[in-house]
This record gives C-alpha cells, structure tokens and sequence, in this order.
C-alpha cells in the first residue's frame, strides 16, 4: 500500500487533491483508494492534512496513516520539527518553494522542489497549488500516470477549471520529470 | 453492461442509497459529521432528480416527529442525526417504534457530550439499543449504501413494522472517500416494493393511532414489539440473501466473520474498526498466530445464536468497542457475555474499550488485544475492562 499525507493551508485545497489522486487510481485505473482529511472543523488558512491510500487490493484498514511513502508540502512555512514523523526511511517530501536550494533534503530525506505558486499564478492568477504539487507528485512518484492524473481533473473539476489545471499538472509534471534526468 | 463506480464519501453513498430507495418525504436536521447526507439529498430534491418532499425542520425532535406524521399516512420515510442530534430525538424515537413506524434513519455514529467532541465513537447509538429501534452497523461506504436499500425493505415488512437505523462511524466512514459501485435503479425497484401499510392513516378507514394505553394491555402492546424485531431475524436475513441474488454482494445477515472457524483467539468487532482488524488477523496468522474477528452487524435484533456457535471453540474472546456504560462495561460486551453465559461458554472474555471522542484504533493496538488474549488464554490473570492507549498514568 502507498500512503500520501498532503500539507496545505485551509482554501488551499489539499483536500481536494486527495481526492483527485485517488479518482486517479480508483476509477482510471481499476486500483483501490482512500482520501480523507484529517478530520475535524474546516478553518480558511488553518494548517490541514489531507491523505490517499492506494493499493491493489481493497483497503480495510481504516487507522490513521503511520508511514508515509510521499509527503506533499503545499505551503512551506508549514515545515517543522514534525513533518518527518509518521514516515518511512525511504520517503520523498515533495515541497512548494521559490528557493529549491533550500531544500537538498529534509532531516536527510530526499526532497523534490517546485515553484508552484509561481506557476499557479501565472495560469490560474489565482495561489492555489493543489494542482501544481499533484503534477510533481505524479511525475516523482509515478503511483499514477499523467493521464489518469488529467482525467482525473476532467471528471472532478468545474469545466471552466479543468483546461487550466490540467496544464497546470502537464507543465509541472514535464518539469519534474526533465529534473530527475 | 459495464457497473457504474463512484469515488464518494460514505455521507454521499448513504445519500445515493436513500435515493435509490425513492422515499417520499425527508426529514432532517443537520449535524456533524451527518451534514454531507442531508445536504446532498435536498439538492437531489432541488434539481428534481429525487421526487420526495424535503421537509426543512427546527430541530431533531422536530424531524422525527414529521418523519413519523408522514410515515403514518403511508409514505417512504427517510431521517439522519448524530450524536446530540440523536439524543434530542430520544423520546420520538420511542414514538415511532412503539407506533410501529417503519421509519429509516442515518446515523453517523459521534461521541456525546461532555466533553463536547465532533469525532467518532459509538456511545450515542449504543445508549440507544432499548429504544425499540432495530440496529445495523456498517464498515464501509459501499455497506453503507446498500443497507440503505435493505433497511427500507427489513424495517417496512409487514411482519416488522419497525424503525431502523443504519449506523457507520463518524469521519471514518462518513467523510472518507472511496470507490463505490452504484446499483442501478430498475435492479432497486425489483428489490425494494413499495412501502404499503396496514396501519394508514385515512379519512376513508379511520383508525385510532398514537392511542393510550392502560395496564391491562400495555404489555401486550410490548410483547408483539419485542416479537416485532425478533421476526426482523428472518427478514433480513431474507433481505441479505435477496440482495447477494441482485446485486452481488452479500453481508451475511447478524454477523459476519473473518478465519474465525479454527481461531483459539477472538475479537468481536463493530463498525469499521472490523477492517484494520482484518488486516492485522492476515499479518498475525502469516505468524503462525490463530486468531480471527466475528463483525456484529446488528445489535437489535441481537445475534445470540451465531455468537455462541462461532465462539464455541475459542481460548479467550476480546470485545473491542468505543464505548463505556460508566460504572460497568462496555453495553457490547454485556450483551455479548450474556448471549456466551447461556450456553455456558466460561473461557476469559476482556472488554477493550477505546477509540473514544475519535482516537485512532491502530494495528499495534490491535495487534497488542489478539497478543493479550492469547497470554490470558494460557493462564494469564486479566481484568474485564481494559481501557487500552490511555495516555495518563493509572494506580491500577
């Protein structure tokens, strides 16, 4: 099982990409999947957490996400002490950042950095990195393909939203991908 | 024909379930971690896709009581609560089974106040089991929505005539989303019949409904109850096969098990706690380890029977459940003791009582239940109650 604990800020849409992974391997590609957010009242700005399980087979286990495969950082003054925990040893954090030096790792974990406030205000003019942090997820993880990835948007999303967001996810994707050659 | 598949949240398929079901009248009060449901329904409602009167009320005591107006005039009747919302529907929900109103309600199983908490456990409906309700609990979305379907059917039958409430755990279940497979609505219609009763509110047939009692025949009203929900055995049972014949899917009626069969130790479960043990049962017997889970679906009707023959050969039986009646144990574990105590069954039973106000209810911890059975299997001295990850030191 692949678990996936995303970061953001209430309104920032965290949960929602949760839920867009998961559309992504459960209905794309005939696998299993959870998203949940950290339960509890919603607050605009407040830290939130937000999860996908994805496996093969069906999911049971219900308890909260103990070892991470992949952390997503939506927002980097979100990074503290804790954000390492409930992670396995071979975890990549997948942050949002405008200095990637920054990051060569995290408390020795392997880092994949994205400016996607950037590139989310130049399409959408609007801060919001859901998308942007999925398209890096994607391209780092591969836990799905762009495709299913884009569908996934196509079948969640507004339709006035989806063109934008689905470049969005392209652009990061190919820029994640040309960085790890 | 490919199968319609939807990634939701169990709010939604409880949603998509009651819409399946055509009821005629809704009527509810919003509350956390139920909110999702209503919400979707009235939209239904709005956009014409559900032809069912959406009754917008002040208050839970408020939706019960027009669930069961419109109940008593023949119709379809759907309500959804949690928690304190419940609670406040506590006398109605007297109303409505001793009236015989076959009225099916959501509830998101939450924790009660105080301490107030919007999180998930399940001692609102489980202070409930006496209300003359019947109670099914379920582990995932897609049980969720098909008992939707079975409980309009189970609670209308003319040999039951009696409300029910379908249970799945606060956030767990109802704000987790996942893959779930949408009947189609000709396969619903051909499982569900329409609702007729004989006991119409009518100008034309008038009858004396919502009457007194006196002492001479109060009981007999309580008896044909009591004999009300035992019938309810057979016809969900009916319901449970029915279903697995058009849909695919069988939930196995009272209880359902997992590798409980050679098992020497057991826990009984409720809820969607039944999965993460499943995958612990898995981890352990891949050990060398005989262990194996028994899932109660219905508390009322309560499964007596199965639990004293799928128990039968265990060392030690655990109770997991979030729940506590204070001063004694968890409700539960007594009813479970007391179906074992009739046939005898004297082998150490513990009550681990947790995952109260919303903790989580991990693999360790569960793992940590099964490994504890088995000491107190070989002898080890226990205590009944065991209330496991408390976080403060006790003089115990």
């Amino acid at each position: 099982m692949k678990e996936i604990r995303w970061h953001g800020r209430g309104g920032q849409g965290g949960f929602t990409v949760s839920r867009l992974l998961g559309i992504a391997a459960a209905i794309f590609e005939g696998k299993h999947a959870l998203a949940f957010p950290a339960f509890g009242p919603e607050r605009r700005g407040a830290p939130v957490l937000a999860f996908t399980k994805i496996s093969d087979e069906k999911i049971r286990d219900r308890s909260e996400i103990q070892s991470c495969d992949y952390v997503v950082v939506m927002d980097e003054t979100l990074i503290n002490a804790g954000i390492t925990s409930r992670v396995k040893p071979s975890c990549t954090f997948v942050v949002n950042t405008t200095d990637a030096a920054r990051y060569k790792e995290l408390d020795g974990f392997k880092v994949v950095a994205v400016d996607a406030t950037s590139l989310a205000l130049e399409v959408l003019k609007r801060p919001i990195t859901n998308t942007a942090m999925y398209g890096a997820l994607v391209a780092a993880s591969g836990f799905v393909s762009l495709e299913s990835a884009l569908k996934s948007i196509e079948h969640e999303m507004k339709p006035s939203l989806v063109g934008p967001n689905q470049e969005i996810v392209r652009r990061v994707y190919e820029l994640v991908k040309s960085q790890a050659l | 024909m490919s199968k319609k598949r939807e990634f939701i949240s169990g709010d939604e398929a409880v949603a998509i379930g009651v819409k399946l079901s055509r009821p005629h009248v809704i009527a509810a009060y919003p509350i956390t971690p139920q909110t999702i449901t209503v919400e979707r329904l009235s939209e239904m409602v709005e956009r014409g896709e559900l032809n069912a009167e959406y009754m917008h009320v002040e208050s839970e005591h408020s939706a019960i009581s027009a669930a069961m107006g419109a109940s008593a005039v023949g119709a379809r009747t759907f309500t959804a609560s949690s928690s304190q919302g419940l609670l406040y529907m506590t006398e109605g929900l007297h109303y409505a089974s001793g009236g015989r109103f076959p009225v099916v309600m959501m509830n998101a199983n939450r924790s009660v106040a105080l301490p107030w908490s919007i999180y998930g456990d399940q001692r609102d409906s489980l202070s409930l089991l006496d209300s003359g309700w019947i109670q099914v609990y379920v582990e995932d979305a897609q049980e969720a929505l098909d008992m939707m379907i079975q409980a309009f059917r189970i609670a209308e039958h003319p040999d039951v005539l009696t409300p029910m409430m379908v249970n799945l755990d606060g956030f767990i279940l109802t704000h987790t989303y996942e893959i779930v497979e949408i009947p189609e609505q000709s396969q619903v219609d051909a499982f569900l019949p329409p609702f007729q009763t004989p006991n119409k509110m009518c100008f034309n047939n008038p009858k004396n409904m919502g009457f007194s009692s006196q002492p001479n025949d109060n009981t007999e009203f309580k008896y044909q109850q009591n004999l009300a929900v035992l019938n309810a055995v057979k016809v969900l049972e009916q319901a449970d096969t029915d279903f697995a014949t058009m849909f695919g899917r069988k939930y196995n009626g009272m209880v359902d098990e997992y590798q409980s069969a050679d098992a020497e130790v057991l826990l009984v479960t409720l809820g969607s706690v039944t999965g993460t043990v499943r995958d612990v049962v898995d981890e352990m017997r891949a050990e060398g380890h005989k262990v194996g889970v028994i899932k109660i679906r219905y508390m009322r009707p309560f499964p007596e029977e199965q639990l004293q023959s799928l128990t039968a050969k265990a060392k030690a039986i655990g109770v997991l459940e979030k729940d506590i009646s204070f001063g004694y144990e968890g409700t539960v574990y007594t009813n479970v003791n007391s179906a074992l105590a009739k046939v005898g069954n004297t082998v150490p039973k513990l009550n681990f009582v947790g995952g109260l106000g919303g903790r989580d209810i991990s693999k360790a911890d569960i793992r940590n239940m099964f490994l504890k059975l088995q000491r107190v299997a070989a002898g080890e001295a226990y205590k009944t109650v065991d209330f496991f990850n408390l976080n403060v030191e006790t003089n115990e």
